[in-house]
């Protein structure tokens, strides 16, 4: 094992002490310094994260790579061992990504405890960075449940009328399923020997009771993370009541988080549990993919909206992965990815539109685009990648997943597919209604367009759809050898 | 044991005990003539004379296990990493409560002799390996704390506390009598290495000595309170001053749990199967009703209170695993969750002032607005007792589930980890309270400087701790082993 720079320690803790410098020189009375440092931080975070792509070697397989290893906790061999591979890498360059934007977007909008809201999105970052990276069961379980403490704050202290019922209600979902993953773990280090390294649990037989049972338990984890339906409900609730910036961490990031997990703990860990569950976790996708999208219909805040169509598109991404073919899994990661942009585009889009009306209601807008043109061309770009119009990232993903399910059976492709309708529905109609026709009202008329900082951050958001949309070759590039190595290792039986 | 003789040598494991006794004798002295507006010279004393008994206990450490008073008195590894902690409790929890005690006219010698007392029973209780020193121990500590929750005489409600506890307490230790009194007469000693082998080798009336296991575990539970012997928690913590709950909270715990392994893991350890199944019961009782009735409380005290049982819960999930390693991580729960209980119970006292006490929920509302430092202070204590990482009280629940997992109680520890989400909602309130609402009255922060400094090491260290668990936990391993 190579140890060289530790590249992987400082994308977790370079956010992290950024965060706690941040905390320590806030003042509520000139939040300047701290604006500036967090910028700084979360730029910074981002670009020491660069070479873990142009240093990715793409012939190491599935292999990890940028490895560190130290004993952490000896007396139950805990380790802090840190890798990627070609699944977590993107991940965390997303989320740097995600880090700056999110920083970019408080800027003249948050005006109360500022330092205390940049540090929690820092921290959470590094936090997150280390979910990703993390290779022993319990460094992931420390970082996957430090998290919430910062997310907790923040749909707290700095969401809408009901955050308080939304913050506890997102803690206790992700704790009740955390601890049983938890269990699992320790199960885990017993059957193995006294051994939390997350690959050591990839190579460990077991029966089939103890791998549903793992299944089970790994499930209540990442499912109310994904989240998949049926315990999708926190989801809303956190969406609607968070600020902008939590809406988009939450939506482009710890999402994913639980989809990270499927691949990185469940598939591997139970394939054979895996395999006899599918037709469960491809029946939640479907409900998810077809019902959600159905009730995203029917919202009438723009917030609630978006986040219903989460969880939708999210159900395309397990769906994908329970196909067990290339196609099905690639397509679930790139739409990951894709829909990490466009998520975050889409509530930060509604975040402008908050920050000028205080309303997310869709029937207080209405011909936005006479007053808001460059913002109307914008939302329309990401409402039409999020409906997977062909170019943009959205497109991506979901072709692949629906290829791969032809693969496995005609009517789950043609479940899924038919509800791309839907999508382009729901997302199509909440543009028509907000953007197009007559302005309604004399607020609307009074909107300004969008400044040189909101147009920064969407364009940049633009360039990565479009871009993934038009070649999304580097990822697949990135992704294909991890993704072959793992369904090679899930298609070999362990009983 | 017949020859009743005595050498200065003898002293020599027991030097830290000594020393304290005649210090506080002479602290007893010395007060008479103290003038009472310089009641603080008796507070440092007391202090130092706790720091340098730690000090001496802790420069005995390592030494190998040392057996005296004829086999009534041992000092082993155990023993000392457990002394250092109860004393550097004691001299914490008197800091916390200096201010509040002197605004409240109850910083006089009594209170600070009897917690030097207390101390001193503690120490006995930690290092006793006869039934005789043991059941010394305990009930000086007992009587110093029924004393100490009574000397706010004018207080009814304190005086209602200290009245329950002393009833419940006589009963607990006259059930432990009792039970003590049956394994004497079914092996024949009060020594706990000879009951030990006498149970070992079947010398004992095996149905005599059940009896009397049963009345020493329930004597135990009510002395930890644990459900169902759990009455007088909630009532003691709520009536007594907060610096004599924050002692009660405390430093006995580590004492208690040196009681628990004194009597159940090395004078009974033939009967492992037996105990295990009881502080099984007691373990599940406890985690279950504690969580669940904390959510109703709108005291603070009580609802630590109602904590503590399920935290007590959790200690016996790492005894009952009857392991070395449960052991240790038993031992790695009560260090931690000693170290948690000072920090939230000396942010009340903090917050406290004259004619105000803090110990309301309500008046944690907005602390974040007066003092952002301290409202992150309270943050790291409060998700340690929740069992959130990265602070300590994560690691010190999944020592313990682990031990349980290994021994088998697996439905025990998927019960125990579906209650800790129970437990995670009246933790989170206080953190609601604290950054999500607005102050409601004033918020005034004590600005005595030694207090607030050891607060903030406390609650840093509960987060060090969390991040790098390691040493302390080979600490306790390493003691573990070198004891048994």
């Amino acid at each position: 094992m190579s140890q060289g720079f530790p590249i992987l320690s400082l994308v977790v803790w370079l956010p992290i002490a950024f965060g706690m410098a941040v905390l320590a020189i806030g003042s509520d009375r000139n939040p300047a310094p701290a604006r500036w440092t967090a910028l700084a931080g979360s730029v910074l975070g981002f670009l020491v994260g660069i070479p873990l792509w142009t240093g990715f070697s793409l012939a190491a397989g599935g292999a990890m790579q940028f490895e560190e290893m130290a004993p952490w906790i000896p007396l139950f061999s805990v380790n802090y061992h840190l890798g990627v591979d070609g699944i977590s890498m993107p991940l965390i360059l997303l989320n740097s990504f995600m880090t700056v934007l999110v920083v970019i977007a408080h800027w003249e909008v948050v005006t109360d405890k500022v330092a205390q809201y940049l540090a929690a999105f820092l921290i959470m970052s590094g936090l997150i960075n280390g979910t990703f990276a993390a290779l022993d069961a319990i460094l992931f379980y420390v970082f996957f449940e430090a998290m919430l403490i910062p997310m907790f704050l923040i749909i707290g202290v700095w969401g809408g009328p009901r955050r308080v019922y939304a913050a506890v209600k997102f803690f206790l979902y992700t704790l009740l399923g955390s601890l049983l993953m938890l269990a699992a773990f320790i199960y885990l280090y017993f059957q193995t020997n006294g051994s939390f390294e997350i690959l050591d649990y990839h190579k460990l037989p077991l029966n089939l009771t103890a791998q549903v049972l793992v299944f089970l338990a790994m499930f209540m984890s990442f499912a109310v993370k994904v989240p998949m339906w049926p315990v999708h409900t926190w989801l809303p609730d956190a969406h609607v009541e968070a600020p902008t910036g939590g809406s988009v961490i939450l939506a482009a990031i710890t999402l994913k988080i639980g989809a990270y997990g499927f691949l990185r703990f469940n598939m591997p860990i139970a394939p054979d549990a895996s395999h006899a569950l599918a037709g469960f976790m491809i029946t939640l996708s479907l409900v998810a993919v077809v019902y959600i999208g159905l009730v995203a219909l029917v919202q009438a805040d723009m917030k609630k909206l978006i986040a219903y169509s989460s969880i939708s598109h999210m159900g395309f991404v397990t769906l994908g992965f329970f196909l067990f073919n290339a196609d099905g899994v690639l397509g679930g990661l790139i739409q990951m990815v894709s829909h990490g942009f466009i998520s975050a585009a889409m509530f930060l889009c509604v975040g402008v539109l908050y920050d000028r009306m205080h309303s997310r209601k869709i029937a207080d807008y209405g011909g936005v685009a006479n007053t808001m043109p460059v913002f109307a061309a914008f939302f329309v770009l990401f409402a039409m990648a999020n409906s997977g119009l062909p170019a943009t990232s959205g497109f991506v993903g979901e072709f692949f997943v629906v290829m791969g399910a032809v693969k496995v059976n005609f009517w789950y492709a043609f479940l899924a597919a038919t509800t791309l309708i839907f999508g382009a529905a729901y997302t199509l109609w909440m543009v028509k209604r907000v953007v197009y026709g007559e302005v309604a009202n004399e607020n609307v008329a009074g909107l300004a367009d969008v400044n040189a900082r909101e147009c920064l951050f969407l364009a940049l958001l633009a360039a990565c759809v479009l871009a993934m949309g038009v070649y999304p070759k580097p990822f697949s590039d990135v992704m294909n050898p991890t993704i072959t190595e793992l369904l090679r290792h899930v298609a070999t039986t362990k009983l | 044991m017949n020859t009743a003789t005595f050498s200065l040598a003898m002293l020599a494991p027991a030097l830290p005990e000594a020393l304290l006794l005649a210090l506080v004798s002479a602290i007893l002295i010395a007060d008479l003539f103290i003038a009472e507006r310089d009641k603080h010279v008796t507070f440092w004393l007391a202090i130092a004379s706790l720091l340098g008994c730690a000090a001496l206990a802790g420069a005995s450490a390592g030494n190998a296990t040392a057996v005296t008073f004829h086999g009534t008195f041992i000092a082993d590894p155990m023993s000392q990493v457990l002394k250092v902690a109860t004393l550097l409790a004691v001299a914490a929890t008197l800091v916390y409560g200096r201010l509040y005690l002197q605004a409240r006219e109850l910083l006089r010698g009594e209170f600070l002799s009897l917690s030097l007392f207390a101390a001193l029973g503690m120490m006995v209780m930690i290092s006793a390996s006869h039934f005789l020193t043991l059941y010394l121990g305990l009930e000086l500590l007992a009587l110093s704390l029924y004393a100490m929750v009574a000397l706010q005489r004018d207080s009814v409600r304190a005086t209602e506390a200290a009245m329950k506890y002393f009833v419940l307490g006589a009963l607990a230790s006259g059930m432990l009598l009792y039970g003590m009194s049956m394994l004497y007469g079914a092996t024949g000693s009060l020594d706990l290495s000879r009951i030990a082998f006498a149970l070992e080798h079947s010398r004992a009336n095996p149905t005599l000595a059940v009896f009397g296991l049963v009345f020493i575990v329930a004597g135990i539970a009510f002395k930890l309170g644990a459900v169902p012997f759990h009455m007088w928690v909630p009532d003691v913590y709520h009536g007594a001053a907060t610096p004599a709950t924050l002692f009660i909270g405390a430093a006995p715990k580590i004492a208690a749990f040196a009681f628990v392994m004194r009597l159940l893991a090395d004078g009974l350890a033939a009967m492992t199967g037996d105990w295990q199944q009881m502080l099984a019961i007691l373990a599940v009782a406890s985690i279950g009703l504690g969580n669940l009735v904390a959510i109703a409380q709108a005291n603070l005290k009580r609802m630590l209170a109602y904590s503590t049982i399920s935290h007590m819960g959790f200690l016996l999930l790492g005894i009952l695993a009857g392991t070395a390693n449960g052991y240790s991580a038993a031992m790695f729960y009560v260090l931690t969750y000693v170290l948690m209980t000072l920090g939230a119970f000396g942010m009340m006292l903090l917050l406290s002032r004259a004619g105000f006490e803090a110990e309301d929920l309500e008046d944690f509302k907005g602390l974040n607005r007066r003092s952002r430092w301290h409202a992150f202070l309270m943050l790291v204590i409060v998700f340690s007792l929740a069992g959130i990482p990265p602070a300590v009280g994560f690691f010190s629940k999944l020592a313990v589930l682990q031990a349980a997992f290994e021994s088998g109680y697996v439905w025990v520890v998927v019960f125990a980890v579906l209650m800790s989400v129970v437990g995670a909602f009246y933790y989170l309130r206080i953190v609601k309270l604290m950054y999500m609402d607005e102050p409601a009255g004033e918020i005034t922060i004590a600005p005595r400087l030694d207090a607030q400094v050891l607060l903030s090491a406390n609650a840093i260290a509960v987060l060090v701790l969390g991040i790098l668990p390691a040493p302390l936990m080979d600490l306790c391993a390493r003691a573990i082993t070198a004891s048994l």
